[in-house]
Parts: structure tokens; C-alpha cells; sequence
């Protein structure tokens, strides 16, 4: 069973139909095909229409979309040899935020990725996608083993936020998650991070630090959800659309604002409509990335990406 | 909540009126035990409550005048780009900007003076509470960036004061990017070998505490502030729990190793003084006197002759 949201409705209304039209074409009944043909077009161009004209807060809907392409599906589809290294070596092992060392198209790489999880289960296994100070440390763990070998660090980053707990706080999340950045920005190699679904806040940014950063079309990327934003500012999480809007969270606006140096077009209809090819396409964008750094020293490597951040919040909307 | 919203007017005329200045009869109310003390009071006892210690919010000028040592000079800060996303809630940006800014001496949350804590070499970064809740945006991130060059160029320790709720929620993205940026600030400071240390004040929470200021090498904070990641209230709804007595409190920072001590803010200058001079003057003859040797140098604002110390290359 698909899920739709409410926009998408129209669109699955027709999807079903044609699927009606392609069961009665396959008991030979009567011939569909031009029919079938037509619909899948016209199918095809309301996908387009819908999803090029998304609102802000439309998108933050496909980016939280629960059959959108994760972070583990897009190690599947992207990484061989995909060694998964768990712990921070001083308390736990988080699921929330997984890594490895892994070969990328020939190259050996780690890859962090924060996973949400797609069932029930698997949510609660991953603590849907909001990492502890574990995870963070273990990352810090990670970047340095990346730094050691000069492997390339690629970070997939799909999380509502850090996790908000007790046991959190205790053990220093503000803490983990600034000596992440910290070490982002130390590291000689490159890091090349995609926001593949939501970019939550601080717990986005501590893997978020990057050489590259890129963002898929309907990703968002935010210092506070917009329904946070709107029960502080709005007084009311009603608000969200508004505050979604206010934000300036899609990936057109980031791009405008310089915060993101790519935007990764979608396939028609949404990454959750057809995941093998979205996840390619991350992946091409991963690569060429990668290879417009290839060519620099680990010293320059430091340098370009500090002062990329030392520029951000030069220019506003224009 | 500022504790300044909980000013009340005594029912009874103040008796000694010792000054023309106003407000004369401004009384305040101690968030810790409830007693009334007279605003000059106060102000003398540098805002902590005389009947129960309480610390009460200190203004960031009062901040810096309390220490650096006399003579210091305030860091002229940068421009920056004005309400970069042109943002609106309920009320324009560019207006709660204008109101804040009409409260304050200053144009944003950050104020940075340079000069010397007990003769050695220091900048001081304070936040200012009273603007817009200390949030940090673009100005905040560009002054930690301009304090650290300072920092650098004078051969001076960086000591940041955060009171912050957090993120400039108004400037989006670009406040998120402060973390970032001001922990550049801080890796310019350490790549020069000099000190970075940070005292917590009441409070710091969200991007700020995730960010800068949990990466100095020094880490003190004062008592009773409130400092953590998540918000109680968002926590509260998270894991639908009440949270315990004194959580996110300086002292239980203290006991969970996130601090390295919990210092009464009429220690702060000497503990820092001493902190800076041991760091980065590791040969000089202790300022404090030997306590068994003849008391020749009791005061711990007496120090070497003359003039201040800039780090050792
Ligand atoms: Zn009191």
C-alpha cells in the first residue's frame, strides 16, 4: 500500500485507474493501449505540475514522506563492500546515525548517514532518525579514521532534530554535537553532505559541516521545525505553513541563499515515487562533487571549507 | 524570562533617596527566595541576591566593567546584512530589530571588549540577554569572528559569555550557519596557541551551547545557571516525564563532567585572571604570594610591574 498525501491525491486517483484499465487490458477484453498511453501522459504531466509547484510546507511533507529513500537505502543502492563500524568506544552504539568505511564507485570512502527507519520496528530501532550524543561521538570517531586514511567523508543527513531527553542532556548532546562540527571543519579530506530528506537544526549541521553541500529538490533544511518555529513565534503550531513558508527552507531558497552548492533535481512525482533512480542521481552528484575536489591538498581542503563558511550569511535574499 | 519583568514597586516610600538619578525607587525581586532588594543594592553586590546568593542576570556592559581591568576598549563590531530573509511572524524582524535596538546601547546581542584581566592580555565576548533573548544571527556569528581576530592579533586569551535561548529564529538558515562560523572562530583562537575559555551564564541553550560553547578550554559557568541543548519543555513533551530537580542546572553540569567548575560570580575575574596567566604565562612568579612566605603580594590584583602579557610564541 502506497501512502498519498493530500496533494497527491488527484494524482493517485488517476494512477488508479490506469492500473483498472491495464487489468482489464490483460484479460484481453478490449484494447487499452492507446487509452493506457494517453492516461499514463497525462499521469506524467499532473506529476510534473504538482511537484513543480510545491509549497514550502508541501515539501516538507515529501521530505518526511515515511516511503522516501533513507539513508540505509541509499548505502544499499550506492556503497559496496559496505563495512558497517559501530560505537562511540564510551558508552553505546546509537542507530540513529549509522557509519562505515565503503567503497564509492572505486573509491573508499566512510559514510555517515542518519536513518530513520521505515516500520515501527525499525524506528524505534533507530530512534526515528534522532541521534544521542553516541551517535555524534561515534561520527567524530569516524571522521577522524577518514582523516587518518584520506578517505573521503560522505554524510547523508535525514533527521527532524538531535534527540531531546534526559539521559541526552546528561551526557553532553550540546557538547558532542559541537565538537562534531568542531571536527568537520579540522578534517583534511573532502566531505560532501546531501540533505536527503529533512535537515533538522543542530542535529543536521554537526554532519552538515561540508566541502559540498547538496540538497535534493523537495529536502528542507531548517534551524527549527516549522511547527516549533510557529507555537515559539506564531504561538501556535498551527501556523506551520506560514512559519514553513517564513523559513525559507526549500532547497531553491538555500541555493539562493548560498548555504547549499547544488540542488539535486528529483524524478518526477518525488524521490518516494521512484527510489532506485533518485538514489543514482544522488549518487552522480556524490561523485562529481567528489571529483571537483580530487585534485586539492588536505591543507587546501581545510581552507576552502572554512572560509566557505566564513562567507555564508554575507548576502541575504536578493 | 528576564527577572527584570518581575520588578515591583515597594508600598512604602523609600526613606533615602542618595541620588537624583532615576529610577530611585526600583525595587527587585529575587527569582531564588522571593526578598526585595533595592536596584542600587543590588548593583553593588554585582546583581547577586545578598540573603540567598541567588545570581541574578548581569547586564553585558556591567559584564565587561566587571572584568576586564579599568581602561579596557569596546571592539567596534560590522555591519552585517539586515534581516537577511526578510522574515515576518507576527511582527516584521526589521521592527522587533528596531525595538531592541532602541532598548540597548548596541546593534545586536554581542558586545566585545579587549584589554586586560589582571594585567594579562584578554578579549571578552559578552551576550547581551536583554536583545531579543541573546540569540545569536549573523551579527552574533561575524562579532565571535571579529573577537577571535582581535584575540589573535593582540596575542590575548578569548573569553566568551553566552546568555542565549539560541538560534536567531528570524534569520533562518543563516542563524544555523553561526554554529559553524563560530567555531571557526574558536579554531583561529586555538591554531595561536592562546587561551579560549568559556563561563556559562544563565542561560544558554540551543545552537549556542551546541556550538561555541561547549568547546572552550576552559569550561566554567556560574551557580544556578541553566544551560543544555533541548529546551525542559521540549523535553518534558518528548519523553512525557517530569525532569528532575535541578537538571540542566551549572552545578549539574558540574556533576555529570560537562564544566570544569561552577565558579560565584565575585570569584569570576581572579579565577579567570589566574586561569589565563597560568596558561599562557607558565614562568612568572605567582601573583598571590606564597601563603606561608611573608605577605608581600596579597592582593590578587597586584601582578608584575607595568605591563601586559601576550602570549608566548
Ligand atoms: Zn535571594
Amino acid at each position: 500500500m502506497r501512502t498519498y498525501l493530500e496533494f497527491e491525491k488527484p494524482i493517485a486517483q488517476l494512477e488508479a485507474k490506469i492500473e483498472e484499465l491495464r487489468h482489464l487490458g490483460s484479460e484481453g477484453k478490449i484494447n487499452i493501449a492507446d487509452e493506457v498511453a494517453k492516461l499514463e501522459a497525462k499521469a506524467e504531466r499532473m506529476r510534473h505540475s504538482t511537484f513543480s509547484r510545491l509549497t514550502a510546507w508541501q515539501k516538507v511533507q515529501v521530505a518526511r514522506h515515511p516511503e522516501r529513500p533513507h539513508g540505509l537505502d541509499y548505502i544499499q543502492g550506492l556503497m559496496t563492500e559496505f563495512n558497517e563500524l559501530a560505537g562511540d568506544r564510551n558508552f553505546a552504539e546509537d542507530r540513529a546515525l549509522i557509519g562505515g568505511i565503503a567503497r564509492f564507485r572505486g573509491r573508499s570512502v566512510v559514510i555517515l548517514a542518519q536513518e530513520k527507519g521505515h516500520d515501527m520496528k525499525s524506528r524505534v530501532e533507530h530512534n526515528f532518525g534522532m541521534a544521542k550524543p553516541e551517535g555524534y561521538r561515534k561520527a567524530i570517531r569516524l571522521m577522524r579514521l577518514a582523516d587518518r586514511f584520506n578517505l573521503p567523508i560522505i554524510t547523508l543527513v535525514d533527521t527532524s532534530g538531535a534527540y531531546p531527553g534526559i539521559e541526552a542532556e546528561a551526557r553532553g548532546q550540546a557538547e558532542a554535537i559541537a565538537r562534531s562540527i568542531e571536527t568537520c571543519l579540522e578534517v583534511g579530506v573532502p566531505i560532501i553532505s546531501v540533505v536527503i530528506g529533512e535537515g533538522g537544526s543542530g542535529g543536521a549541521i554537526a554532519i552538515a559541516t561540508g566541502n559540498s553541500v547538496l540538497m535534493l529538490e523537495h529536502a528542507v533544511y531548517s534551524v527549527i521545525s516549522p511547527e516549533g518555529c510557529a507555537s515559539i513565534l506564531w504561538r501556535s503550531a498551527d501556523q506551520a505553513q506560514i512559519a514553513a513558508e517564513a523559513l525559507k527552507l526549500t532547497a531553491k531558497d538555500l541555493f539562493s541563499l548560498g548555504i547549499i552548492d547544488q540542488i539535486i533535481e528529483e524524478p518526477s512525482g518525488g524521490s518516494h515515487r521512484s527510489p532506485t533512480e533518485a538514489i543514482t542521481r544522488v549518487g552522480d552528484a556524490i561523485e562529481a562533487s567528489l571529483n571537483r575536489l580530487a585534485n586539492l591538498s588536505r591543507d587546501e581542503i581545510k581552507q576552502n571549507r572554512r572560509q566557505k563558511y566564513i562567507e555564508i550569511g554575507k548576502k541575504g535574499l536578493v | 524570562m528576564s527577572w527584570l519583568t518581575n520588578f515591583v514597586r515597594p508600598k512604602v516610600q523609600v526613606s533615602s533617596d542618595r541620588s537624583g538619578e532615576t529610577p530611585d525607587n526600583l525595587w527587585l525581586k529575587c527569582n531564588g527566595c522571593g526578598a526585595m532588594s533595592f536596584h542600587r543594592e543590588l548593583e553593588s553586590n554585582h546583581q547577586i541576591c545578598k540573603d540567598c546568593d541567588y545570581h541574578l542576570r548581569l547586564s553585558a556592559v556591567a559584564r565587561l566593567n566587571l572584568l576586564l581591568d579599568k581602561g579596557y576598549k569596546r571592539l567596534k563590531l560590522p555591519a552585517v546584512v539586515v534581516d537577511p530573509l526578510k522574515f515576518r511572524d507576527r511582527k516584521k524582524y526589521t521592527e522587533r530589530l528596531k525595538d531592541a535596538q532602541a532598548n540597548s546601547a548596541d546593534t545586536d546581542a554581542l558586545l566585545v571588549g579587549y584589554g586586560t584581566i589582571h594585567n594579562v592580555n584578554a578579549v571578552v565576548a559578552v551576550f547581551d540577554f536583554d536583545f531579543m533573548a541573546g540569540s545569536m544571527g549573523v551579527a552574533v556569528g561575524e562579532g565571535l569572528l571579529h573577537a577571535a581576530a582581535k584575540a589573535v592579533e593582540t596575542g590575548s586569551a578569548l573569553i566568551v559569555i553566552p546568555a542565549s535561548g539560541g538560534a536567531r529564529m528570524q534569520e533562518g538558515i543563516l542563524s544555523l550557519m553561526q554554529m559553524p562560523r563560530s567555531t571557526v572562530a574558536v579554531a583561529m583562537v586555538r591554531e595561536a596557541k592562546l587561551p579560549y575559555i568559556v563561563v556559562l551564564t544563565d542561560p544558554t541553550t540551543g545552537g549556542v551551547s551546541a556550538s561555541f560553547a561547549m568547546l572552550g578550554d576552559i569550561t566554567l559557568a556560574e551557580p544556578g545557571a541553566t544551560v543544555g541543548f533541548a529546551g525542559a519543555r521540549v523535553i518534558e513533551e518528548t519523553i512525557r516525564e517530569k525532569l528532575p530537580e535541578g537538571f540542566q542546572k551549572a552545578e549539574y553540569l558540574l556533576q555529570h563532567g560537562i564544566v570544569d567548575a561552577v565558579v560565584h560570580r565575585h570569584e569570576l575575574k581572579d579565577r579567570l585572571g589566574e586561569m589565563i596567566s597560568l596558561l599562557m604565562i607558565p614562568d612568572r612568579v605567582s601573583n598571590r604570594g606564597d601563603r606561608g612566605a611573608i605577605a608581600q603580594n596579597q592582593s590578587s590584583q597586584s601582578s608584575l610591574p607595568g605591563q601586559s602579557h601576550a602570549a608566548t610564541p
